[in-house]
């Protein structure tokens, strides 16, 4: 008798790897890799960023997990945005997944989000970013210069004006507190 | 003399080395004013107000232009591998700057060619390149908060980003994440790691735990890291024991927050004014005294 009413025969046996059907793209900075995601996403792809595997990484770096099957698609819809990956490379190990827990502090009228090595605190009240910490990045001390004493819904988002992980962690952190201040 | 190497967010801002003076609220150097609120300049401005408590001449800075594309780091790279051997700076202080891991190898051989090894201390981007390029043994001190303890514990991580999760970042891991970070050689001589409680710590283990002042409100504010490294920074100039200087950096920070009075919106600006009179005090009077003394002035704001 089948199990949960699944036939035997119907059970497909797993790849080899768990990746094999994966690719990378690997782009010259960090801010290419946002805008690459962003593009992507909006045209409906299912694709992860993470880290890069050990012999291709810099320093301050992410690629793009997608589906290989795609590759010539979705080349071609990256080319027609001007953002062309250095590299397509197919997986041929496992990689690295960004941090994705928030740790969230409430100091009564100001609430903290931290996602990652980045903090960004915003007012309850008047929902104005009054802080931003953490990272080592260069980006950050730009980020927070820009977004602070802005309110959350009109201030640039990490996203846009940001280059490195630690602009990628703090668009995170950023997505979260507009999520928990219910914007 | 000690020798500041960071950034500044602003493309503009050109690639800058030499002396440095602070001017109410601002840096200048030669030509070039900016404001210290956050980064490499809220560290410049504690480092001096540390080093004028002592009568120390003021930091030397190697600084440049960037907002998070790297171009100003490898300019200012290219220009301090050329330049930096021959110095003669006692300490020194790596800061913001776009972590690469070459660029980091090429840094470590550069210093070689001075005379005699200054004090190395890394912060921010300096410290994460340290680690990913295996060069942490190589320095003095590394200032992490307990999310970047993390990743030097974490030896597979190439940024406090990919933390793998079994590493928690929770302060009450502490000393295993230390240990951890020794172990695989992902940690400076001497750690001062920055959180609830700061820790210091050598590869011996831990030397020292400074928890008070408490003061919750600093956690949000940027640039309270900054503070504290640019104190240890001017510290380590004076001549103290790094362990020494690290335990006092980070009593003064804890104290300097207080003084300030802080919400989570406050400045790091507003930290750093306060350093004087609480390092004075910590410096001359027996440290309980010292410890009443600024209680109560925080009391009677």
């Amino acid at each position: 008798m089948p199990l949960f009413g699944v036939s035997r025969k119907k059970v497909k046996k797993a790849p080899s790897s768990p990746n094999a059907d994966r690719g990378i793209l690997v782009f010259e900075n960090t801010s290419e890799v946002i805008r690459a995601e962003t593009i992507l996403r909006q045209s409906g792809w299912a694709i992860r960023v993470m880290g890069p595997p050990p012999e291709i990484r810099t320093g301050c770096d992410l690629v793009i997990e997608f589906p290989l099957i795609e590759k010539l698609h979705i080349l071609r819809r990256l080319e027609e945005a001007r953002v062309k990956p250095l590299q397509v490379l197919p997986v041929s190990g496992p990689l690295l997944k960004p941090v994705d827990l928030f740790h969230i502090k409430d100091f009564g009228k100001h609430l903290m989000v931290r996602a990652a090595n980045m903090k960004l605190t915003v007012d309850k009240e008047t929902l104005m970013i009054v802080n931003i910490s953490g990272g080592g990045c260069p980006d950050v001390p730009y980020l927070a210069s820009s977004m602070i004493g802005k309110h959350l819904a009109a201030a640039p988002s990490p996203r846009e004006i940001g280059h490195t992980l630690c602009g990628y962690a703090l668009q995170l952190a950023y997505e979260e507190a507009k999520k928990r201040c219910s914007l | 003399m000690l020798a500041i190497v960071g950034t500044i967010p602003d493309s503009t801002f050109p690639l800058v080395s030499g002396d440095v003076a602070l001017e109410n609220d601002r840096l200048r150097s030669g030509d070039y004013s900016f404001p210290l609120e956050r980064g490499t300049a809220a560290l410049i401005a504690a480092a001096i107000k540390t080093l004028d408590v002592f009568h120390k001449p003021r930091p030397f800075v190697y600084l440049v232009g960037d907002i998070g594309r790297g171009d100003g780091s490898r300019r200012l790279y290219e220009y301090f591998t050329r330049s930096v051997g021959a110095t003669d700076f006692s300490a020194m202080t790596l800061h913001y700057l776009m972590p690469d891991v070459d660029w980091c190898n090429r840094i470590v051989f550069a210093l070689e060619d001075m005379a005699v090894r200054p004090v190395l201390i890394a912060d921010a981007g300096a410290m994460y390149m340290a680690k990913m390029s295996g060069n942490a043994p190589l320095f003095d001190v590394f200032t992490p908060d307990a999310g970047e303890l993390a990743f030097l514990a974490d030896e597979d991580a190439p940024h406090p980003f990919y933390t793998r999760g079994f590493i928690l970042h929770e302060e009450n891991l502490v000393p295993d994440l230390i240990q951890r970070a020794y172990a695989h050689d992902n940690a400076a001589r001497y750690l001062l790691v920055k959180g609830e409680r700061d820790y210091i710590a050598s590869k011996d283990g831990i030397i020292e735990i400074v928890s008070e002042p408490l003061v919750p409100a600093l956690e949000p504010i940027g640039g309270t890291g900054d503070v504290l490294t640019g104190i240890l920074s001017g510290l380590v100039e004076t001549g103290l024991e790094i362990s020494k200087a690290a335990a006092l950096a980070a009593r003064a920070n804890r104290f300097a927050g207080l003084l300030a009075q802080p919400t989570p919106a406050t400045q790091a600006g507003a930290i750093i004014e306060q350093i004087p009179q609480v390092l004075d005090l910590l410096v001359n009077s027996p440290e309980k005294l010292a410890m009443e003394a600024i209680t109560n002035r925080a009391n009677t704001l």
